[in-house]
């Protein structure tokens, strides 16, 4: 009952959220910020699938992101593809890429797991960079609006409606995947894979897939990122950009959905608050990453729900 | 029938043979016991009949098929589920949820219906909760029904193990000391639960160190010292066996 309520209950508090925000918009910049948040909370949620509830860490998924963005802009403007075309086959490539070096990179664990992803991520940065005829190195590449069937999503308002519509899907999704024999496999191979084993979990398989799906999404929103930019380069598969989306899902709450989702608005918001101190915003995001981990290494959210329970059941 | 057959098994680590050119069956329906001093290489041979481990020579046949060098997952599919000496709990679950992975092999696990909660993912899901509901009462942990795993005393995650296993529907349970580190009365009541897991038919090897309730719940029992077979037979053989006394009992003899 529980788990129903806060599911159903969590995912319209989230669509009136999205919905009442515009209220206090005074003008266009703020629906940008909008956008850029709900996109990186997608990539965020999609990532928690794999680093809250399977276990497993990635310090590579900015290269995905990447991969997604730059498929788009080479598929609509180099080759011509109609954008949701190009979206949608960027997002395959990079789901069998994914599951290419998934199947060997997910046999490692712990440190050597996160040194192996953050290769990856490297390596793609590397070709964005170097392969300028294909992806014009690093003067980047631009490209066009997104359009389905002759509709164009154009400008901050329509594309904060559209991020609001893909996040609430997104969540809604994670949430039923969560609660579902995958979802329960998934958990179990955070949580012992000798005994997930030995029940007749394939372990390495479900490491492989919610590694895929965890990329697909982040290259999905990295097309729609890079159209709503209309500009890209390779600094957005830079290891910075992989870190702070680790730490988004940390934040906000490893194993919770909505914590993911939190912590990714936390902080694409921080540095428009600590705009006068812009050249300090790598070091905030560092003491932020380590007053977590001491202070809440369960992450915000789950943090706070649990002094609430504990207040309301103390007697 | 034998249900299992271990033939001349042997697993060397670096030179030291944990298990030597070891042989014995285990008949459907029997409760199995393995005995041996610590170090006798029991949990290695659960491990190798399991899959955990790859035996370095030798065959573990399960229902007449040859089944070493399988993995874990697979030998589950085939109807094989154990539990551990070190407990292996998903401590980040709930405790019956802990309980459904162990049915994972009886549900529509496939990745798109559960991605899109469709009715008959959520159907077999209330059905299985309701049926490892029955599972937690079935070893004794009705009260633990909504507990975090990360929550119950180290007694009843032993169940918890033992219900988890069940709910995969095995027709080999292999238990490895599920009663080490327990008192007296909650040793009594494990001994009370394997008795009723082997009357649903259910073939049961146990590992265990405590005598009065290997003797007593044991249809067959095998002795290992230094991963050799020592002794083999009924519990009043191998009671009377004067090697086993030496090499086992014999500090208390």
């Amino acid at each position: 009952m529980n788990i129903k309520t806060a599911r159903t209950g969590g995912l319209a508090l989230l669509a009136i959220i999205i919905a009442m925000a515009p209220i206090g918009f005074t003008n266009t910049y703020f629906y940008d910020v909008g956008v850029n948040a709900m996109f990186n909370a997608i990539v965020c949620v999609g990532l928690n699938l794999l680093i809250g509830y399977a276990g497993q860490i990635s310090l590579g998924h900015a290269g995905f992101f990447a991969l997604g963005a730059y498929g788009s802009a080479i598929l609509t403007s180099t080759y011509g593809l109609p954008p949701l075309a190009a979206m949608l086959l960027s997002a395959a490539v990079v789901g069998l890429l994914a599951f290419v070096v998934g199947r060997p990179i997910l046999k490692l664990k712990g440190h050597y797991l996160a040194m192996a992803t953050l290769g990856i991520g490297i390596i793609i940065n590397i070709v964005l960079k170097t392969e300028s005829k294909i992806t014009g190195g690093p003067d980047g590449m631009s490209l066009g609006n997104f359009s389905v069937l002759g509709f164009s999503i154009v400008g901050d308002r329509m594309w904060y409606w559209t991020a609001g519509v893909l996040l609430v899907l997104t969540v809604w999704l994670a949430l039923n995947l969560i609660d579902s024999p995958v979802g329960r496999a998934l958990r179990a191979v955070h949580g012992s894979e000798v005994g997930a084993e030995v029940v007749g979990v394939d372990t390495s398989s479900y490491k492989v897939l919610v590694f895929v799906v965890s990329a697909v999404f982040a290259s999905i929103v990295g097309s729609l990122f890079a159209h709503k930019n209309g500009f890209i380069t390779p600094d957005i598969a830079g290891f910075f950009h992989s870190v702070e989306l680790v730490t988004m899902v940390v934040l906000g709450g490893m194993a919770s959905t909505f914590g993911a989702l939190i912590g990714a608005v936390i902080l694409t918001l921080l540095p428009q608050v600590l705009a006068a101190v812009e050249q300090y915003e790598a070091m905030i995001l560092g003491a932020i990453m380590m007053g977590t981990m001491i202070f809440m290494p369960k992450g915000l959210l789950p943090s706070i729900v649990a002094s609430v329970k504990r207040l309301g059941g103390g007697r | 029938m034998s249900l299992l057959k271990v033939e001349s098994l042997s697993k060397e680590f670096g030179g030291v043979h944990a298990i030597e050119d070891l042989t014995f069956s285990v008949e459907a329906g029997h409760i199995h016991s393995i005995i041996g001093p610590n170090g006798a290489g029991k949990t290695t041979l659960f491990n190798l009949i399991t899959g955990v481990y790859t035996p370095s020579s030798g065959r573990v046949l399960f229902q007449d098929r040859l089944v070493s060098g399988m993995k874990p997952y697979e030998l589950a599919a085939l109807g094989m589920s154990r539990t551990f000496q070190n407990l292996q709990i998903f401590f980040n679950m709930k405790a019956i949820e802990n309980v459904m992975v162990g049915s994972h092999l009886h549900l529509d696990r496939r990745f798109l219906p559960s991605l899109l909660r469709l009715p008959k993912v959520t159907r077999l899901d209330r059905e299985c909760r309701a049926s490892c509901a029955g599972l937690m009462e079935f070893v004794g942990l009705a009260k633990y029904l909504d507990a975090d795993a990360a929550s119950m005393p180290y007694g009843a995650l032993k169940r918890l193990e033992i219900a988890r296993a069940l709910a995969a529907k095995p027709r080999l349970l292999l238990l490895d000391e599920p009663a080490a580190g327990l008192n007296a009365t909650e040793s009594r009541e494990i001994d009370e639960v394997i008795k009723r897991v082997a009357a649903t038919g259910v073939t049961v090897v146990l590992v265990e160190h405590d005598m009065k309730m290997v003797m007593g719940i044991s249809d067959h029992i095998t002795a290992l010292d230094y991963g050799r077979k020592l002794a083999e037979g009924t519990p009043a053989q191998v009671r009377a066996n004067p090697e086993v006394v030496s090499a086992y009992l014999g500090a208390h003899a």
